[in-house]
């Protein structure tokens, strides 16, 4: 079946394409270069007038594991407010803040997104992630294994192990958990939070192993960059939501020594100590550094106004913010010398000072770093507010009169503590695009995805344009999926399941000595029963993986 | 005759996967590493591997095509039981959503004393690594135990090593309630556990007075339901002085009007705990025959643990109402499905409505069901995936022999086929 989108408006930054008129040809799942004139076309949209670009990626959404699930039971009240049901082609279940799984995938698609990456993968709880996500149609999907408070990589640093024995275990983990990506919450913290730290700064040792977070954070970067995985260690810093951890973030920016590092939601890591209340933005100084440091990058983390809920990885920071929980209902969970987690509700408010700054702080720090491919936007959905609030976050980026409209709406001592007013900066499509496409394809490393060249995955969404972006973004005209038309005017036409993203670092066979010995003795589980194995994602004839190039792989 | 190590159980809860089990043609013998729960359970012969219609054997695509027919007709079927794997879930729910039934796991009263304290107010707990390695004192409420768990002490308390404490022998146990039925909770060098009897239903009182010696607050009381408070006091002044305390309870066996309470007043108080600078968890059993396996997948499925309906199209969570046997004796539900893979012994509560089984080969009724359809055990004859006790973990349950037997999954899916 070949199929033609004729003369939309393109925009597709991975081939320098900006707003061009094009057409694009798809056959079997993929799109083609312009076929002889001879092949006729079985399927064509007139697409003139129309945006076309590849289908969003969410590089860091919680859509799936145990902490994510433990927010939905604990919300069943949430849930009510917004039942969804079955139809011919779709099933039941429920929306708002953490949404099933099925409405999770149907709910992205009809924003335009087919691919989302859950970043906190737990080892021991990687099953779960895969098999919820399993249960996301539409979507892609894929993970970030955490590391950094589990005692074996603390027992290796604190035995002063070499830089390769971090790097085959960091391989291994990943083979092992089938993941993508690493990812470090509150390096060491959650294991302090364990011995009853009830904070760590980026310098101070947990009080077992002596080890700082500096040093976890070094060492998973090295081991990251050298077993040639794309995407940099992603990053969850110290001192989550403290007034005054924007110098932690700065101290951390330079700490890393140059490394590929990926801090995310950087929002919730950007604050100072300035004004009465002693909460003032550190944006500018933050958007300064990343300008600055080609090394890094970030996603925001914006928070919205509205009822959400909070599901961490970071038991300790989660256990101190548990007094702002609205409603007042909490979770934390020590995991498995694993990890840990910690689900707290959050109700963010437009006239609560430290809410409206949040919300201010995370625009001025899209607005005021300069490079779109060093940028992603999210929401850490659903920590800042659920994924289903993107198409405002873009209307906001885009328009400034409207921002503006909204700045004045809220606390007012907040708002004469932000510079946003005064920045005239406007998102352009193209920026747009680059986040949320190329951008994100690229610093995660998919081969043939986040892009519109032939050659590539059909992962393809068109808008019809609009002055309001929200309008706009809200309802795409079409989705195709892998060449599937899966969506048609904001609604799932049709269903069909995406694969699971990996890589495959590899590592000398013998860091399983050390690791058998580690489990027979000390964990709960035998080592062969802890790896997940490739037909357990793809043995109910729905689930694939692919597996992507490594960094210096010739593709 | 092969013999399979490493075997993972989805019988007992606490996730033991060092099983040697021996397999001769379909007869298995657990010969290393078995319990009171877990052997027995592995061992259970196989009976029927054909499906009957009103008592008469017939092939799957007959028994399947009648049972489709009998759920088209329904207003309000019940699926009970809900004990299976991962992939048997998902098929029960996506049968559910098609048929708009009730979705009612068979162990939900019990867990719903835990799920009622979780949503009101929540809770810190901790799962069994940690309790392996840090717990310096277990305080147990309510619960026998080693008759739920056979091999919680020698694998969770009693192990040789632990990486936070110097001898493991010296870990206290105290138990709140009801007393052992046996000494496993006994440490290796003799140690004894500490006994402080109540009954069961006293101990809403005990736990609150507890709580409340936790929290400073005065008791005028010397003693309470028959405990001294001297004596919960110094449980109260353990906890504190713990470094890694555990409180552990069994949902189903706090068997008594409102436990949510006890719950909640509970986890309240390990939250008190860790307001007084040392750590404390809780940790609450369960696992068995798929429960929180049920719950976890209604939970994403859904947004609800598995006490669901689908009547309206869409899930509607009600912890009280949607009980089975509720919905039974009121005469509400039209039909019964019970999907129970694990246990034989766990048989469908009997009911004049039409009912269909789709149960562990040896099951027997006292009143042959419309439909009975033979299945395999996950974690026997076929693969899957198994949630333990403590909610995070779920294991990789394997196939051990060729039954024959179809899955849960294979089953519920072929039903919703023919719908």
């Amino acid at each position: 079946m070949l199929i033609k989108l004729t003369g939309g408006t393109v925009y597709d930054p991975a081939s320098g394409v900006d707003g061009q008129q094009q057409d694009i040809y798809i056959q079997d799942g993929r799109i083609v270069k312009k076929p002889a004139e001879a092949i006729q076309v079985d399927k064509e949209y007139d697409l003139k007038g129309k945006v076309v670009m590849s289908g969003a990626i969410d590089m860091h959404t919680h859509i799936g594991g145990g902490k994510v699930n433990i927010a939905r039971t604990l919300l069943p009240e949430d849930h009510r407010h917004d039942p969804v049901q079955r139809t011919d082609i779709t099933r039941s279940g429920c929306g708002h803040a953490t949404p099933s799984t099925f409405v999770t995938g149907y709910r992205y698609a009809e924003m335009g997104y087919t691919t989302g990456f859950e970043p906190a993968i737990l080892p021991i709880n990687a099953l779960q992630a895969h098999m919820e996500m399993a249960d996301i149609p539409i979507l892609d999907k894929g993970g970030y294994v955490m590391l950094g408070s589990d005692d074996y990589l603390l027992r290796l640093l604190a035995a002063k192990k070499d830089q390769k024995a971090i790097n085959d275990y960091v391989a291994w983990t990943m083979q092992s958990a089938k993941a993508i990506g690493v990812k470090v919450v509150n390096p060491g913290g959650i294991n302090a939070f364990k011995f009853n730290q009830r904070k760590l700064d980026l310098d101070e040792q947990n009080s077992h192993y002596g080890v700082t977070p500096r040093d976890i954070l070094r060492v998973l970067a090295t081991a990251v960059k050298e077993i040639g995985v794309p995407h940099p260690l992603h990053v969850h810093g110290c001192n989550l939501g403290v007034p005054g951890n924007m110098q932690t973030t700065l101290d951390t920016i330079q700490g890393i020594g140059g490394l590929p590092m990926h801090l995310t939601h950087i929002q919730f890591h950007s604050y100072g100590t300035e004004g009465d209340f002693k909460f003032s933005s550190g944006a500018a100084q933050i958007a300064e550094a990343i300008n600055k440091n080609k090394n890094i990058t970030i996603d925001v983390g914006q928070i919205l106004f509205g009822q959400t809920v909070t599901a961490s990885g970071d038991s300790m920071r989660q256990h101190a913010n548990h007094k702002y929980a609205s409603p007042n209902k909490w979770m934390t969970m020590d995991i498995e010398c694993d990890a840990g987690c910690g689900v707290v509700p959050f109700k963010y408010k437009d006239k609560n000072f430290v809410n409206a700054l949040q919300w201010a702080i995370g625009l001025e720090t899209f607005l005021l770093v300069d490079d779109p491919w060093r940028i992603f936007l999210t929401t850490d959905h659903p920590n800042g507010a659920p994924f289903t609030s993107y198409p405002h976050l873009i209307r906001l980026l885009m328009d400034r009169s409207f921002r503006n409209d909204v700045l004045s709406t809220i606390h007012t001592e907040a708002q004469k503590m932000t510079t946003l007013a005064s920045i005239e900066r406007e998102y352009t499509l193209q920026e747009i695009a680059i986040m949320t496409r190329a951008g994100a394809a690229k610093l995660i490393g998919l081969k043939d995805r986040g892009g519109l060249s032939a050659g590539n995955w059909a992962d393809i969404t068109v808008y019809t344009n609009n002055v309001d972006r929200q309008l706009m973004f809200e309802k795409p005209d079409f989705v195709f999926k892998d060449g599937q038309l899966v969506v048609i005017d904001g609604k799932v036409v049709s269903t069909k399941w995406g694969t699971t993203h990996t890589v495959k670092p590899d590592f000398d066979a013998q860091v399983e000595k050390g690791l058998k010995d580690y489990f027979d003795r000390y964990l709960t589980m035998k080592l062969g029963n802890f790896k997940i194995s490739d037909d357990e994602i793809t043995e109910d004839g729905r689930g694939s993986i692919t597996v992507h190039p490594l960094t210096g792989d010739v593709a | 005759m092969t013999e399979i190590t490493e075997v993972p159980s989805p019988f007992c809860g606490i996730g033991t996967d060092d099983l040697t089990v021996r397999v001769d043609g379909v007869a298995l013998k657990v010969i290393e590493n078995g319990c009171a729960v877990n052997t027995p359970a592995f061992e259970q012969a196989i009976t029927d591997t054909s499906p009957r219609v009103d008592g008469k054997e017939v092939s799957l695509d007959v028994a399947i095509a009648v049972a489709a027919v009998l759920l088209k007709d329904t207003r309000l079927p019940v699926i009970g039981g809900c004990a299976t794997d991962v992939n048997g879930m998902r098929g029960l729910l996506a049968l559910a959503d098609r048929s708009g039934a009730v979705v009612d796991n068979m162990n939900f009263t019990g867990a719903r004393n835990n799920f009622l304290a979780l949503q009101d107010s929540g809770w810190m707990n901790t799962t069994l690594a940690e309790v392996k390695n840090r717990c310096d004192l277990l305080l147990v409420v309510g619960t026998d135990l080693e008759a739920f768990a056979p091999r919680f002490f020698e694998r969770y308390l009693w192990n040789k090593e632990a990486m936070f404490l110097d001898d493991t022998n010296h870990r206290e146990v105290i138990y709140l309630g009801k007393s052992p039925s046996g000494d496993a909770s006994t440490s290796p060098i003799g140690q004894k556990a500490q006994f402080f009897e109540c009954v069961t239903e006293s101990l809403p009182e005990v736990i609150a007075v507890l709580r409340a010696l936790v929290k400073r607050q005065p008791i005028r009381a010397t003693s309470v339901c028959g405990i001294a408070v001297a004596d919960l006091q110094t449980i109260a002044d353990k906890l504190a002085a713990a470094k890694y305390g555990v409180v552990t309870w069994a949902a189903g066996a706090l068997a008594y009007a409102q436990a949510e309470l006890t719950v909640q007043t509970l986890s309240e108080m390990i939250k008190d705990i860790n307001d007084k600078n040392t750590r404390c968890s809780g940790l609450p059993l369960g696992g068995k025959e798929g429960d929180q396996t049920a719950n976890q997948v209604c939970g994403w499925t859904t947004g609800y643990p598995a006490r669901i309906r689908f009547s309206r199209g869409y899930p509607e969570y009600d912890p009280f109402l949607n009980d089975t046997n509720l919905l039974l004796t009121n005469g509400e539900a039209d039909a019964l499905v019970w999907v129970q893979a694990f246990n034989v012994n766990a048989v469908p509560p009997v009911t004049a409505l039409p009912t269909i089984v789709v149960g562990r080969s040896g099951m027997t009724f006292a009143k042959e069901p419309k439909v009975f359809i033979p299945v395999g055990t996950p974690g026997i004859d076929h693969a899957g995936h198994a949630y333990r006790m403590d909610n995070v973990v779920a294991i990789r349950l394997k196939k051990l022999r060729d039954s024959g037997l179809p899955s849960t999954a294979q089953v519920l899916n072929a039903i919703k086929q023919a719908l």
